[in-house]
């Protein structure tokens, strides 16, 4: 529970108290809580008792061995299943009962693990599914290409060229996404994340299959979208020279159950999390 | 030579009757993923009701038509929400049977309301052009020719509304991956259920034309034939895709009635059958399906 005092000059921690967010979000209301969140699959708790809270402009990390229940969390979030336990707020606004696309318009989007893009599509295609929900002009007015139309259709035209200068892939606009190479597909599925207008941004292992340099300027390009956009970014990664270079807040899961908690140093000495991912004994390496 | 063109132009005909079915299974299986065996007896609710419009209210043909096309949106909207929604975690299997279910449930409701007796009306009746070849003359009927120019119209339609408008490209993006476009905000209730209602409509255009074009009667079994056929149409062309339904539905009315003219009327079904095997077995996709690939 919170221990709010009337000093004005008093630190303030948010609730749960064991949530950490970074100073110049104190007093925002969390893009994120997640609160004692979990799910059963038949006898199986894939997630118990999972607690985070995240800031409107953090970059939060979740991390853990295989099979730790990372993409469950995921799952969770963006209302895939049903969590049997817990609640989570988006913005504040409690998602239970919502569906997938409900929740999405609260400001919730995703990529995922094994890219999925629609293959058949064009990459503008592909971002302005994402757009969808910004197209303001009805059914008709799109049969009959009223005037409308047209000036919406440039502006979204507009919108999915600034998107792609994040990646300067401008001149992809017209490429079927199925023929793109792997790391473009992944930069557009993050693209096609950010058109739908997100608060908070789920990357699921967004790095996997990139070379070192791809890995450089991912990392960059994430920072950047969270500056530009103003957005909280959580991501799932097993590279760990991303994770501590741009998390701020860290968040180890192993076996559906958070760990530990904290900043990228703090995780790095954690012994409980050194044993999570190199076993009991001694681990030779870190 | 006359009789082959004459049955040439039949069998384009009486496909493009097939291919606006076909459309209906194509569209509903590209999206929803699901065979909806309960189209056929769409078509025959949609003649029914022509059949009550046109001659019970004695209104024009057109009012007819717009009221069975209405009726059929309402009738499938309502089965696809009622029989399919709550199924759209199921096997495969489940709906697939439950659309059987629909279908056997459509035929029977309809015999109680309007009676097994079969019953007939025309519409599009503007007579015949004569079409004069050296010393042979055959007859091409209108009604049939602007059935051709409706289904033309209306696969032109699709392709426009699948391809350049938000609410077709959503079509598409849940066809191509629910879950993902879901995740886009995208609502696929809506979807499908948008879906049910442009194949139905074109059940209903396509009841009064079977009825009313081409001279079949009319009674609670009418849709299940048409209905199988342009079926067989949807697969044959690649089932999901909108030009191959077209496609499909036109050689399989042309090989119907060339066989019916040329061979036999008696083998016509077990011959354009026999073609559908043979297709499947050299091109298990159909003429223009894409072959699904699984990633290993």
């Amino acid at each position: 529970m919170s221990e709010t005092k009337r000093h004005s000059n008093t630190r303030m921690v948010p609730f749960p108290s064991d949530a950490i967010v970074p100073e110049r979000d104190l007093g925002k209301t969390p893009v994120l809580e997640a609160r004692h969140l979990g799910i059963q699959f038949g006898g199986l708790k894939a997630v118990d008792d999972f607690n985070l809270t995240v800031g409107p402009t953090e970059i939060a990390g979740l991390i853990g061995p295989n099979g730790a229940g990372k993409t469950t969390v995921f799952n969770l979030l963006t209302k895939v299943y049903e969590p049997t336990s817990g609640t989570v707020l988006i913005n504040g606004h409690d998602t239970k009962g919502l569906d997938v696309a409900h929740t999405c318009r609260l400001g919730v989007a995703r990529t995922f693990q094994n890219i999925r893009l629609f293959d058949k599509m064009t990459v503008e295609e592909n971002i302005r599914i994402g757009l969808h929900n910004s197209i303001e002009y009805g059914m008709f007015t799109g049969i009959l290409r009223l005037p409308g139309y047209w000036k919406k259709e440039k502006r979204q035209h507009e919108e999915v060229m600034r998107l792609l200068k994040i990646f300067n892939m401008q001149d992809m606009a017209d490429v079927r996404s199925g023929s793109l190479p792997y790391g473009a597909q992944r930069r557009l599925e993050i693209l096609r994340a950010l058109a739908t207008g997100p608060r908070l941004l789920l990357l699921d292992e967004p790095a996997a299959g990139m070379n070192p340099k791809e890995t450089e300027d991912l990392m960059e390009t994430i920072v950047r979208i969270r500056d530009e956009f103003q957005i909280a970014v959580m991501l799932i990664e097993h590279d760990m020279r991303l994770v501590m270079g741009i998390c701020e807040g860290i968040c180890v899961l192993n076996f559906g159950q958070v760990i530990a908690k904290g900043t990228a140093e703090e995780i790095q000495n954690n012994p409980v999390v050194i044993e999570a991912y190199l076993g009991k004994g001694k681990g030779e390496a870190k | 030579m006359a009789q082959f063109l004459e049955a040439l132009i039949n069998g384009i005909s009486l496909g493009s009757l097939y291919a606006i079915i076909a459309l209906g299974y194509s569209m509903v299986y590209g999206i929803a993923k699901m065979l909806n065996f309960a189209h056929g007896d769409v078509i025959m609710v949609g003649g029914y009701i022509v059949f009550i419009v046109l001659i019970n209210m004695g209104m024009p043909a057109i009012v007819a038509i717009l009221a069975a096309m209405l009726v059929c949106v309402l009738l499938g909207i309502t089965i696809e929400g009622l029989a399919y929604r709550p199924l759209r975690q199921a096997t495969s299997l489940a709906v697939l049977i439950t659309a059987i279910g629909v279908s056997y449930f459509l035929q029977n409701a309809a015999q109680l309301i309007w009676g097994a007796n079969p019953r007939f009306f025309t519409i599009m009746n503007y007579g015949n052009i004569p079409v004069i070849l050296g010393n042979d003359q055959f007859n091409i009927s209108v009604g049939k020719l602007c059935s051709v120019g409706v289904s033309v119209v209306i696969m032109l339609g699709l392709s426009f509304f699948t391809g350049k408008t938000k609410m077709g490209k959503s079509m598409r993006a849940v066809s191509e991956d629910r879950g993902a476009a879901e995740l886009m905000g995208i609502n696929v209730n809506r979807t499908i259920a948008l879906t049910f209602a442009i194949g139905s409509a074109l059940a209903g255009v396509a009841g009064a034309m079977l009825v009313g074009v081409y001279g079949v009667q009319l009674s609670p079994t009418t849709g299940a034939m048409p209905g199988i056929k342009a079926f067989t149409a949807a697969v044959f062309g690649g089932i999901g895709s909108i030009p191959g339904a077209m496609i499909g539905g036109i050689l399989i009315g042309v090989i119907e009635i060339l066989v019916g003219t040329f061979i036999s009327t008696d083998l016509k079904d077990a011959l354009t059958f026999a073609v559908l095997i043979i297709m499947l077995v050299v091109k298990p996709t159909g003429l223009l399906g894409k072959p699904i690939r699984e990633k290993v």
